[in-house]
């Protein structure tokens, strides 16, 4: 029997029973463009995502105190504390020719009141080069201005959601705002930033570093950040800010440098994990279709036992008729494969018009995979109706028992 | 052309073990008519599935053109089904969504010819039934004369050496039964091997040479009666 024979033979048997024919086609296209859409997500969130990271800053370090370690021996018996990264650290950072500038950062929080509006905020204490490392833009004012590291003029710049709550339509520029038991005069406000890095930058007011300091009443520095001058030189910048870290605490390496490339590559791989699970799940839905497919073929088989008999009588082999009926099932799962494969990417075309800001796109290996998973299902379970077909006797099968 | 030797055949019905068939033996020859009349349940069609290979006897032997075919796999029965034996139905057994065209197509299609030549062979064996009209028609849309037309078309087109027919006419009324009839006694005088299993004592004695069987035996004509 010919390639293009059985094809069509396959096609007119299927053509028998439309309904089922076209219930199992939908099946096959929900799990293919289940796939397609969801590891369209995932990745389009990955994208989203280390955009929004390498946005941040484009050579950022960030440098945390004390020493995230996993390996090593006991435990010490004395509690053995890190020492706290100090203003002095953070500037002498600065001998490395590889790092461009660098941003102390003291976090907490206070109340923050301008007459009778008060609120709770997050107060950031830093420097002039805070704004250049993490990229932020002013809506009225200025940014804290560069000047001797040591003073501590009472000046603040309002993130925007703070100005917007303590102020209202009334002008912030200028203002003294109560922060804890001191008093700030507004110099800048920042535009809307959103969220980032866990942080909401609208929530915060920021104040020079020793301001920060003193309100808090301690020297430790919550992180410092530094900016490589290249790209290319961030693994030596940190290699240097480790070794003057050392130098500084008598041979103990007890900063944590944390590269953004580093954050960008666990972000990718916690994403891609998330794309490959959450496609993983999605291809559950082929299998169901597989067994639907089975289960269609199945009721053919036991529908079409004369007309397999016959075909016996007509002098077709049990392998052939095997071949026959695989054909079908194979025609079902690769037609609803291809079916559920536009239904996807028509999903992944509107959903990209709809949300410009997510990058959907589906992986190569997604599609291919889909395809791959929806044919072999297929095809795998049609081989039991397929046997069953082929093992029919056909004296039986002709008398339609 | 057909030798069968101490065939019996038994089933298991309910674990009981059933004869169909008590030790047949058979000669039929090149272009012979043969009817096989009996009761149902005297092992008619069984010995005419035998035949046709489509079952395999229990113990004996059959020999076919000369060629033990007793042990064959299911392939190679297959092939002598395909290229040998054409079968005529007494439910005609065609299938329902492929046109009567179609149908008489089919084995031509299993066996592999190519689409022209399959056509050509298809045109004319519809003209030569009567069924050119016909040929666009589903099972459905014809007479149950018809429908045995096609399905005798079907059975011929392969251009077989042996004929084996099951009540053809069982299911048809007398007028249209007859035109079966002479239309297989028609083949028959072109040289096909002819076998007719039958009830009917009127069809059966049409046949140069008539056959009873009784509780799966073979029985001369004119003992059973």
């Amino acid at each position: 029997m010919r390639a293009t024979d059985i094809l069509r033979f396959a096609l007119q048997a299927l053509r028998g029973y439309p309904v089922r024919s076209w219930l199992v086609l939908l099946a096959m296209a929900i799990g293919v463009a289940a796939v397609v859409l969801l590891t369209a997500l995932g990745e389009g969130a990955r994208h989203y995502v280390t955009g929004k990271f390498a946005s941040l800053g484009s050579h950022l370090l960030i440098i945390l105190p004390g020493r995230s370690e996993t390996t090593g021996g006991h435990p010490p018996i004395l509690g053995e504390t890190p020492r706290d990264l100090t203003l002095d650290d953070a500037f002498a950072l600065l001998r490395s020719p590889r790092i461009e500038r660098v941003a102390p950062v003291v976090l907490g929080s206070a109340p923050a009141s301008w007459q009778r509006r008060e609120r709770e905020v997050t107060v950031i204490g830093s420097t002039s080069a805070f704004r250049r490392v993490r990229h932020l833009d002013l809506a009225e004012g200025d940014f804290l201005p560069i000047m001797e590291p040591r003073s501590a003029p009472a000046i603040c710049v309002l993130g925007a959601t703070v100005r917007a709550e303590l102020f209202g339509p009334e002008r912030a520029l200028g203002q003294w705002v109560r922060l804890g038991d001191r008093r700030y005069r507004v110099i800048g406000v920042l535009t809307p930033q959103g969220q980032s890095i866990g942080l909401d930058l609208d929530e915060v007011v920021i104040i020079p570093v020793t301001s920060a300091q003193a309100l808090f009443d301690s020297p430790s520095l919550f992180r410092v950040l530094a900016e490589a001058k290249t790209r290319e030189d961030i693994a030596s910048a940190a290699a240097d800010v480790r070794e003057i870290i050392r130098h500084r605490h008598e041979g103990e390496e007890d900063v944590t440098v944390i590269t953004q490339d580093a954050v960008i590559a666990t972000l990718d791989r916690i994403f891609q994990a998330l794309t490959l699970a959450v496609g993983g799940i999605a291809a559950i839905s082929l299998v169901v279709a597989g067994i639907l497919i089975m289960n269609v073929m199945l009721v053919s088989v036991s529908e079409r036992r004369q007309e397999i008999g016959l075909l016996k009588a007509l002098g077709a082999s049990g392998g052939k008729i095997q071949v026959m009926f695989l054909t079908e099932a194979a025609l079902l799962s690769l037609t609803g494969a291809f079916l559920g494969l536009g239904l996807g990417l028509l999903g992944v075309w509107t959903g990209r018009e709809l949300y410009p800001v997510l990058p959907l796109a589906p992986p190569p290996w997604a599609l291919v995979g889909a395809l791959a998973v929806g044919l072999g299902a297929g095809l795998v379970f049609g081989v039991l109706p397929a046997r069953r077909a082929a093992s029919l006797d056909p004296v039986q099968a002709l008398a339609g028992r | 052309m057909i030798r069968l030797e101490a065939i019996r055949r038994e089933f298991q019905v309910g674990g009981e073990p059933v004869h169909a068939l008590n030790g047949v033996s058979l000669t039929v020859e090149r272009g012979e008519y043969l009817s096989i009349m009996g009761p149902s349940g005297s092992g008619k069609s069984t010995l005419l599935h035998i035949i046709g290979l489509l079952d395999r006897p229990t113990a004996g032997r059959y020999w076919l053109a000369g060629r033990n075919v007793t042990g064959l796999s299911d392939q190679e029965r297959a092939l002598i089904r395909r290229e040998k034996i054409g079968f005529v139905f007494q439910l005609f057994h065609l299938v329902p969504r492929l046109t009567a065209a179609q149908n008489i197509e089919l084995p031509l299609t299993l066996d592999g010819l190519p689409p022209e030549k399959r056509t050509d062979r298809v045109q004319s064996i519809l003209a030569a039934y009567g069924l050119a009209a016909r040929a666009r028609h589903l099972p459905n849309q014809l007479s149950g004369g018809e429908r045995q037309r096609v399905a005798i078309a079907r059975a011929a087109v392969t251009r077989p050496e042996i004929l084996l027919a099951d009540e053809p006419t069982g299911n048809l009324d007398r007028a249209s039964g007859r035109e079966v009839i002479e239309l297989l006694e028609r083949l028959n005088h072109e040289g096909l091997t002819l076998i007719l299993v039958t009830h009917d004592p009127e069809l059966g004695s049409r046949a140069r040479c008539r056959l009873q069987m009784r509780d799966g035996c073979l029985l001369a004509d004119g003992e059973a009666r």
